[in-house]
Formats: C-alpha cells, sequence, structure tokens
C-alpha cells in the first residue's frame, strides 16, 4: 500500500469505529446529528470538498457529487448511520480498487521483469557498470552469470547458457558459444561472456518488447468502447430515473389517488438509485481484464499489440498457416540414408568428407549431420563440378558425391527416391553406395499444434506455401492440414488469404502465421496477423498484431485459448455488473432494496469484478 | 505528432473522462488515456504546439476530474 492508500485505511478504521460507537450510546436529537457528523466528515471530507469542485467546473453527474447528494439526502431525512455506512462503504470500494489495481500493475512489470538495470563494460581490467542506453553499437560487454543480457549482440568469448523464459516462456536453457547471437533479456546462468553490441539499448529486443507491451492497452477493443460509452449515458440516466422517483409518484399518489404523497420514503429511494449510479465497477474491470490478459500472454511467450487483438484472436475460425518457417523449420536436415551398401554412418562420413570444402546449405547439411569435427587432411583432390556435385579422394578412395546428373555424367546406375526432398547420390571408387535424403523436417510440435487447434473449436486450417506440390501435400497429410495450397508467390499468398476474407461471415476471424519475414503484406492483410519466432526480429514484431517470442506453432493454439478466457472473464463482468446494477434499480424503485443494499451491491459487485478480471492472468494451465 | 504523457489518476471511469476531455480540446486530433498503465497519448493537429496544447488538455482534464495529474 502507498501512503495515500494507508491514510484512507486509517480514516475508514477511525470512522467505522466512531460509526460503531456512536450508535450503541443511547442519545437523539441535535446531539446526534452532531456525534455523527463527525465520522462522516472523517470519512467524507475529500468528496464533499470534490463535490464543490464539480459543481463549480459543472460536473453535475460526477461521482463525488452524486455521492454527496445521496449521503447528505440520507442525513436530512434522518437516516444518520446509513449516510456514514454509504460513505463508508464507498471508500472501501475505491481503496480496494486502487489497491488491485496497483498490484495488478505490479504483477505484470514483475511478470515482465526484463528490463536490465545496467551492462558491465570493461576498463583497464576493471568492470565497470554504466546505464545500458550509454552504449554504443560495438562496444564490447561483459555478462556474468547471473546477470541479464543488457543489449543484443554477438558472443566473442565463453559459452553459458542462457535462460530465456521471461522472453518465450521457454523454460529450456539456451546453450550457446562464440559466435552466437544473443538477444537482450535473458539471462546468463553458467558462465561469463563477452558480447560485442550490434544495437543501441532502444532497438534492442528488450525495449521493443516492454514498449509493445507497455502500449498494447491503449489500443482498446470493443468491449472496452462499449463500456465507456454506456458509462456515458447510464449515470445520467439513472440521475434523472432518481429525480423521477422523488417527484412523480408522490405527486401521482397525492392528486389521482388522494393518497398521502409520502415524500421521504420516494425521496429515500431517489438517493438509492443516485448510489447505484455510480459506474466505477463496470468500468474498472474491463481493462483491467484485457490488462491482466496481456500480462498473462506475454508471461507465455505471446506478445498481444493490443486489447482489440486479444478481442479479435478469440474470435479466430480460420487459421492460415505458411509452410517453411512456421510449420517446418525452414533448414535442410538429413532426413533418411537409403539402399546404402556401407553402414549409414560411413556413408555420411564419406559425403561430409567430400563436401567439407563446401559453403552449399546441403554440404553444411551432410556435416552437421555427420557431427564431429571434419578431419581435412584426409581429403584431397577436391573438384567441384557447378549444378552436379564434388568429387574428392577419402582415405585413397574415389567419392563422388551430387545429384542424379553427377551420376549420370560418371555414367553410375543410381535408383531414384520415393521420398519427398533433395536427394544426394553417393558414388565410391565408381560403384553406387547409396542416396541421402535431405528435407525440410517438420516441426515435432506441429502435428500437436493442429490438433490443438482443432480442439478449440477451430473451423478450418489451410496451409499457403511457395513449394512444390508434392512437398506441400505430403507435409500437410503428415499434418492433418484441411487445405494446401502449393506453388505460389508472395502475391498470391495476399490473393489466397482475400479469397478466405471474402467467404468467410464477419464474425468468424482469419489468423495467418507466418515467420514475419517475407511475410508482412499477407500478415497485414489478415484480421490477425501472428508472427513467430520473433525474438531478435524487428521486421516480424512491426508488420504483425500477435507475436510468438519462439518458434512454436504450438503457441498458437495457446494465444487462442488465452484469449478465448480473457473475454470469457470480459463478457461476465460485463453482464455480471450490469444485470446485479439493474436487478437493485428495479428492487430500489420498489422500495424492497435500502441504501445498505445498493451500496454493498455497489462494493460488493466491483470487488468480485476486480477478482474476475485478475483470473486472466493466469494462464499456464491453458 | 504523437506524443505520450504519464498521468496519474485514481479511478477508470476518470480516466475515460479526461480521454474525452482530452479529445475535446482545441488542437488534438485523438487521445486515448491508458488507466492500466498510467498514460496518455495525445496525436496532436498540424502545426500545433505540443506544450501550449497541452497546458489546456491540462485544463480541460481538471475540470471533469480535480483530482488528476498530466506530467508534462
Amino acid at each position: 500500500m502507498n501512503k495515500k492508500q494507508k491514510k484512507m485505511l486509517i480514516r475508514i478504521l477511525a470512522a467505522a469505529a466512531l460509526m460503531i460507537l456512536f450508535s450503541c450510546l443511547p442519545i437523539d436529537g441535535y446531539l446526534r446529528f452532531g456525534l455523527f457528523m463527525i465520522p462522516y466528515l472523517v470519512i467524507g471530507y475529500d468528496i464533499l470538498k470534490k463535490a464543490g469542485k464539480g459543481i463549480r467546473n459543472r460536473q453535475v453527474f460526477d461521482e463525488n457529487f452524486l455521492m454527496a447528494v445521496a449521503t447528505l439526502g440520507a442525513i436530512l431525512l434522518g437516516d444518520y448511520s446509513e449516510g456514514v455506512a454509504v460513505m463508508l462503504f464507498y471508500q472501501i470500494g475505491e481503496l480496494f480498487q486502487s489497491y488491485a489495481v496497483g498490484k495488478s500493475r505490479r504483477n505484470i512489470s514483475d511478470l515482465m521483469d526484463i528490463r536490465p538495470d545496467y551492462a558491465n563494460i570493461e576498463c583497464d581490467g576493471q568492470l565497470e557498470k554504466v546505464d545500458p542506453d550509454e552504449v554504443e553499437i560495438g562496444s564490447t560487454i561483459v555478462v556474468q552469470p547471473g546477470e541479464k543480457v543488457p543489449i543484443d549482440g554477438i558472443v566473442i568469448e565463453g559459452k553459458t547458457a542462457l535462460n530465456t523464459s521471461a522472453l518465450t516462456g521457454e523454460s529450456l536453457p539456451r546453450e550457446v558459444e562464440k559466435g552466437d547471437e544473443v538477444i537482450s533479456g535473458c539471462i546468463n546462468m553458467t558462465g561469463l561472456i563477452r558480447i560485442r553490441t550490434t544495437k543501441e539499448f532502444g532497438e534492442s529486443t528488450v525495449s521493443k518488447i516492454l514498449e509493445l507491451v507497455e502500449n498494447s492497452s491503449s489500443r482498446k477493443s470493443k468491449s472496452e468502447n462499449f463500456i465507456s460509452k454506456f458509462a456515458r449515458y447510464y449515470t445520467p440516466a439513472v440521475c434523472y430515473g432518481a429525480l423521477v422517483l422523488a417527484i412523480l409518484p408522490p405527486l401521482v399518489r397525492m392528486l389521482f389517488m388522494g393518497l398521502s404523497p409520502e415524500w421521504g420514503d420516494w425521496i429515500y429511494r431517489a438517493l438509492t438509485f443516485l448510489v447505484i449510479s455510480c459506474p466505477c465497477a463496470l468500468v474498472i474491470s474491463i481493462p483491467l481484464s484485457f490488462f491482466a490478459g496481456i500480462g498473462g500472454a506475454s508471461n507465455a511467450g505471446v506478445l498481444v499489440k493490443g486489447s482489440n487483438y486479444l478481442e479479435t484472436l478469440s474470435q479466430t475460425k480460420i487459421v492460415v498457416f505458411d509452410k517453411t518457417g512456421t510449420m517446418t523449420k525452414g533448414v535442410f536436415e538429413v532426413s533418411g540414408v537409403h539402399h546404402n551398401s556401407m553402414d549409414q554412418e560411413q556413408l555420411l562420413e564419406y559425403a561430409a568428407l567430400a563436401e567439407s570444402a563446401s559453403s552449399h546449405p546441403i554440404s553444411k547439411s551432410l556435416q552437421r549431420a555427420y557431427g564431429k569435427a571434419i578431419d581435412r587432411s584426409r581429403v584431397s583432390d577436391i573438384e567441384e563440378i557447378g549444378g552436379n556435385g564434388v568429387t574428392a579422394r577419402v582415405d585413397g578412395r574415389m567419392v563422388a558425391v551430387g545429384n542424379a546428373k553427377m551420376m549420370n555424367r560418371l555414367g553410375i546406375v543410381w535408383q531414384d527416391c520415393h521420398h519427398v526432398g533433395t536427394v544426394v547420390h553417393i558414388a565410391i571408387d565408381g560403384e553406387y553406395a547409396g542416396h541421402i535424403l535431405i528435407s525440410d523436417i517438420v516441426k515435432p510440435t506441429a502435428v500437436e499444434a493442429i490438433q490443438s487447434l482443432k480442439k478449440a473449436s477451430v473451423a478450418k486450417t489451410v496451409m499457403l506455401t511457395g513449394d512444390a506440390k508434392r512437398v506441400a501435400e505430403q507435409v500437410a497429410s503428415e499434418l492433418g492440414i484441411d487445405e494446401v495450397y502449393s506453388e505460389l508467390l508472395p502475391a498470391d499468398k495476399v490473393r489466397k488469404v482475400e479469397e478466405f476474407l471474402a467467404m468467410k461471415s464477419e464474425k468468424e476471424k482469419l489468423a495467418f502465421v507466418g515467420d514475419g519475414i517475407n511475410d508482412a503484406p499477407v500478415l497485414s492483410r489478415a484480421d490477425i496477423g501472428i508472427a513467430m519466432g520473433a525474438m531478435g526480429s524487428d521486421a516480424a514484431i512491426e508488420a504483425a498484431d500477435v507475436v510468438l517470442m519462439d518458434d512454436d506453432p504450438l503457441k498458437v493454439s495457446k494465444a487462442i485459448r488465452i484469449s478465448r478466457k480473457c473475454l470469457r472473464i470480459v463478457y461476465q463482468n460485463i453482464y455480471f455488473a450490469i444485470g446485479v446494477k439493474a436487478v437493485c434499480l428495479i428492487l430500489g424503485a420498489l422500495g424492497i432494496a435500502n441504501m445498505w443494499m445498493a451500496i454493498f451491491a455497489d462494493v460488493g459487485v466491483m470487488i468480485l469484478a476486480v477478482l474476475n478480471a485478475i483470473r486472466a492472468l493466469f494462464v499456464k494451465k491453458l | 505528432m504523437k506524443k505520450t504523457y504519464k498521468i496519474d489518476v485514481d479511478c477508470a471511469n476518470c480516466a475515460n473522462k479526461m480521454e474525452e476531455a482530452a479529445k475535446k480540446t482545441a488542437g488534438v486530433k485523438d487521445a486515448t488515456v491508458n488507466f492500466m498503465a498510467l498514460k496518455m497519448i495525445v496525436e496532436f493537429e498540424e502545426g500545433q504546439d505540443a506544450k501550449s496544447v497541452m497546458k489546456e488538455v491540462l485544463k480541460n482534464c481538471k475540470k471533469v476530474e480535480d483530482d488528476c495529474e498530466i506530467y508534462l
């Protein structure tokens, strides 16, 4: 609690104690009035003061003014304890609200506790702590175990494991060593590393993310706009209702029914209306729900750029995926060795050694699959035949590695592969030794990702790719994707997405998931653009509405579930708060609900709505 | 031109009122108050001096909600 809140708590306790004490005293008349004015002023002086200012500024529908009228009215009608109690509970409600909001603000900034406070710069062998803002591009910074990486850069010395959980929600540490890129916001866990910075602090990942999260609740959702509009009409409407209630029924009773007007009773009912007219419970819980939802999502590695996007995301019915880099890893890996006349390992070894001088992606993936250090001394007479492959002498044996053209050229009989991918044939000493299949690997969670989308009642999943039809269809059937469109140019992808947008109804939303690098036009055309693997990619963060910090497609359904939970809470709060208010208004008009009930309903609804809103923060188990 | 200001206000409805008041101020094209982040984002009309417009914004906000602050 801050100072303001503590002061209010003391005032509440003092006023409550005084009120209870005076209620027990057997006193009457002016003395009773005078005594009750003490707790009333203790608890309500600031409200009265603000009400006065409100009148001067012609703000008659100001809450303070309404509260002042309601409580003073009750006191004038002789209900001293009620007047004090209403003011007391109103203040309790305000205090709780301010405490809860402050608490959730802190909670969310704790969740996003990635802001580095300093960077270490080495100066004459001594480490010096400086403001990350002051570090220039190309400087060398030192990150010790336990510290946060303050600025994006490249490791130039040392190796360590980085904890990226604050950024990606991924708990597995990431190993980095010399030459690897590191992004700011990760926590260094094991070893000391030196980093050459490649960006300024303001342009680093951590700054971008913080900026994005902090500004996200500025883009307001339809529900928020609805509720603030509602509040604008609700309060005046109820106030006029109160005025009518105070005047009309007594006049009718007096003039037409010949009954006594009972002014006091009807004025009391009107004052009850004024108590109910405060819109705060409604107005606070909606932005708070969205704020908590966005906070919870960012903790799970899903950055949502605005409440409006969270709202749209919850209505997603069609999810369109890009293939390469989204559903597949986008890096080529050895996925099989076939028709081999020798041991798999040995064949790979020959291929990797023969290709050791090449920097072609294919030879890189061969070397990765081989996995051991390459002893160049075993290789000689390397000859690269452009567009065909490589011949080389390995351990004295003549090795030819290449495509079908290469084999034909050497007059070697080869066998085709019925799998999809790039086939690398190998011949040793003029004899066919088998082929190695290299293909883009489907991400391990991709199948589960599609299944969980189906479970989240997404009606249709689509995959768009520039890749060949055979490859696309194989991947699609492997994953269980409903529709697949292949051999598309980037412009075709936009056209396809537009076709889908035209086909669906307004209420069903279309999400496009891409890796953000060359999908920017599609990302912005879809109802919701989701970019994944965005760590360190500014382009993706710019273009997308939702950013997945790691490249796990499973997060798409998680993001949808988070948004659904948040929106469910928002609607619960809207219906609950408006419903209770409506019931209270009816009961108040009928004279069943008194002012006590009205204030309890008001404050109680607010507390429940706020507690419900905070539930949106918990998304771990979704 | 868009600028972001830190604000201080206690209740969500008051924040909405501030937003309304800021929007109605001359020289302001659009304004958003983010109650949860306690920020006000003001988009000024072409050729307006942000400083003098913001003084008016603050004055108008004070009118609808006395207990608010904009850190200029």
